[in-house]
């Protein structure tokens, strides 16, 4: 029973969604396919020219999954702060969905799989103008979209736990400065995490993001080993399912106290 | 049959705070059920109870014979709920409220569809279906929002504050659709702090002051039990104490209640009452007879106005 419920969630959010879309499709759709271009064909010639490739790849090749993934979790992020915080103070709309028979957890689980279908359809177009430059060598490459899923689960369901807890917005700037832009820079996307020194690498190892990359950058390239593979999805599962338990758990005292 | 919603030692607290403090009552089904209270007498908290969204701490609750605690989901599939708040999803258009509000019930597209249309007619919405919710006008809100409440053709209909904040001729629209929905059989239970409105719509009624039941019984006999038929209003010149002038009048009627600016006489004939009061010629007084209401049983039950 509880699956279909929740999805009546994720119904309301593609109806918004339908309806928003044209604001939204720059910063999902070409946002990204723009550090592509910018990042993986404009830097990645210049890097390629004066060091030859970045652990075996080429720079296109080793920051395209990247910056797939990375954009998952500045989406899955950004959505499940302010969007949050609208739903239970400023719009309201979660108390009217909790007076129906669909329960906190499920407009929580809802919204989290939401995310997940937003990051899936950004991935694919992002996949497929990143097989037009050359940047998918497995047919692999297909699974990177479930890499960037993962991820933006593994950081939506936190984050809009943390965001239902909140009263105001004002720390929200700072989640995405201090906590996003530090992951989005330093977790193996533009440059190999051993470049590090030596004592912030355990960090970086930490960071659902470098999984989730890791994870994407095996898929397009087809190169990682069986056991790699499966300790990221097991890292990333284990933060959504901590994340999912925490954010329930914030929804349902939060909506009915 | 049963009653739709019974109570006994219902109670709800927040840390030390008592918001409800060990309430009865028995909802029956078909009738308007009314609770009536100032602000803060725990009116909301006792509907959020009833609307299966906040947990009881205490005490015992059945909800159309169910259990809150456990079919808490169930229970709300057969209710319709209008908050004090309004709670409408902004970001969608008058009509895909109805359909995405059908949709959380689990009802097939199709009936939500007919539903929809049927309800925004009897709220007089169908003009404005392919409206953004945030142009609406308060009532016009507040009309959506008893549209979408009844998307799920509820046992019952728990209504908190229904008319707070809007202006006259919006209440009497609004109640004049409650007051159709009676007629369709449909129990609904309000709050509401606003005595016009109690009188107006509810078949029986509770009186709430500090989380507690002071009272209970319809309207008339609440207000045959508790006060004089009538009231006189005697209003004076601002230098004189109303303590003063109620001394002065002890004699006049069967009790005297001193107000801020005015005293109220309560009465069996207020009209020989009101000439009597005239007499005394209270300086820069005014006199005004009218029947004793609602709020005279508050007042009289807890030395307060209903609005402080």
């Amino acid at each position: 029973m509880a699956v279909p419920v929740m999805l009546r969630v994720v119904e309301r959010e593609a109806l918004v969604f339908r309806r928003l879309w044209r604001g939204i499709v720059f910063t999902q759709f070409v946002q990204p396919v723009l550090y592509l271009a910018a990042m993986g064909v404009g830097l990645g010639a210049l890097v390629d020219a004066n060091s030859g490739s970045v652990d075996g790849l080429s720079y296109l090749d080793f920051v395209a999954p990247a910056l797939l993934v990375a954009s998952a979790m500045q989406l899955a992020t950004a959505e499940s702060l302010w969007p949050v915080l609208a739903g239970v103070i400023w719009m309201r709309f979660y108390h009217g969905t909790a007076a129906t028979p669909i329960r906190p957890g499920e407009i929580f689980c809802g919204f989290v799989v939401w995310i997940g279908v937003r990051t899936a359809m950004s991935a694919v177009i992002f996949l497929v103008v990143a097989a037009c430059v050359g940047a998918v060598s497995s047919a692999w490459g297909v699974a990177a979209i479930g890499a960037a899923v993962l991820t933006a689960a593994a950081f939506a369901a936190p984050v809009a736990g943390y965001s239902i807890r909140q009263e105001t917005d004002l720390a929200f700037p700072l989640v995405m400065r201090l906590g996003v832009l530090p992951l989005f820079l330093f977790s193996g996307t533009f440059f190999p995490v051993s470049q590090l020194p030596s004592a912030l690498q355990p960090i970086a190892y930490c960071s659902p993001l470098w999984h989730g990359i890791e994870l994407a950058r095996g898929a397009t390239t087809g190169d990682i080993a069986a056991l790699a593979a499966l300790g990221h999805v097991a890292f990333l599962l284990a933060v959504v399912g901590a994340g999912a338990w925490w954010g329930a758990r914030g929804f349902n005292r939060r909506l009915c106290p | 049959m049963p009653p739709l919603v019974e109570a006994r030692n219902l109670t709800k607290s927040f840390g030390d705070f008592v918001a409800v403090d060990a309430i009865e009552f028995a909802i029956e089904p078909g009738e308007v059920f009314g609770f009536l209270g100032p602000n803060g007498a725990g009116k909301t908290s006792t509907m959020r109870m009833i609307g299966c969204v906040s947990p009881r701490t205490g005490g015992d609750l059945r909800i159309l014979g169910m259990d809150p605690e456990h079919d808490g989901a169930a229970i709300r599939g057969r209710l319709g709920v209008v908050p004090q708040e309004d709670n409408l999803d902004t970001e969608l258009s008058v009509w895909d409220n109805m359909i995405v509000y059908g949709r959380y019930f689990g009802l097939p597209r199709a009936l939500i569809r007919e539903r929809a249309a049927e309800l925004l007619e009897f709220v007089q919405l169908a003009d404005r279906r392919d409206s953004r919710v945030d142009p609406l006008s308060g009532g016009m809100k507040r009309r959506l929002t008893i549209a979408r409440a009844l998307v799920n053709e509820p046992e019952l209909v728990i209504l908190d504050e229904p008319t707070t904040g809007l202006d006259p001729q919006a209440r009497h629209l609004l109640w004049e659709r409650l007051y159709r929905l009676k007629r369709n059989g449909v129990t609904q239970v309000l709050t509401t702090h606003y005595m016009d409105e109690a009188e107006q719509l509810c078949d029986r009624l509770v009186v709430m002051d500090g989380g507690r039941i002071v009272a209970h019984g319809s309207p008339r006999s609440l207000i045959e039990e508790h006060v004089t038929r009538e009231v006189v209003e005697v209003r004076f010149g601002l230098d004189l104490e109303p303590a003063e002038v109620a001394a002065g009048l002890g004699r006049r009627g069967e009790r005297i209640e001193a107000l801020s600016e005015r005293v109220l006489v309560y009465t069996d004939d207020g009209d020989a009452t009101a000439r009597a009061v005239e007499a005394d010629a209270i300086p820069g007084s005014s006199v005004l007879v009218r029947r004793a209401s609602l709020e005279d049983v508050f007042l009289t039950l807890t030395g307060r106005s209903l609005e402080d």
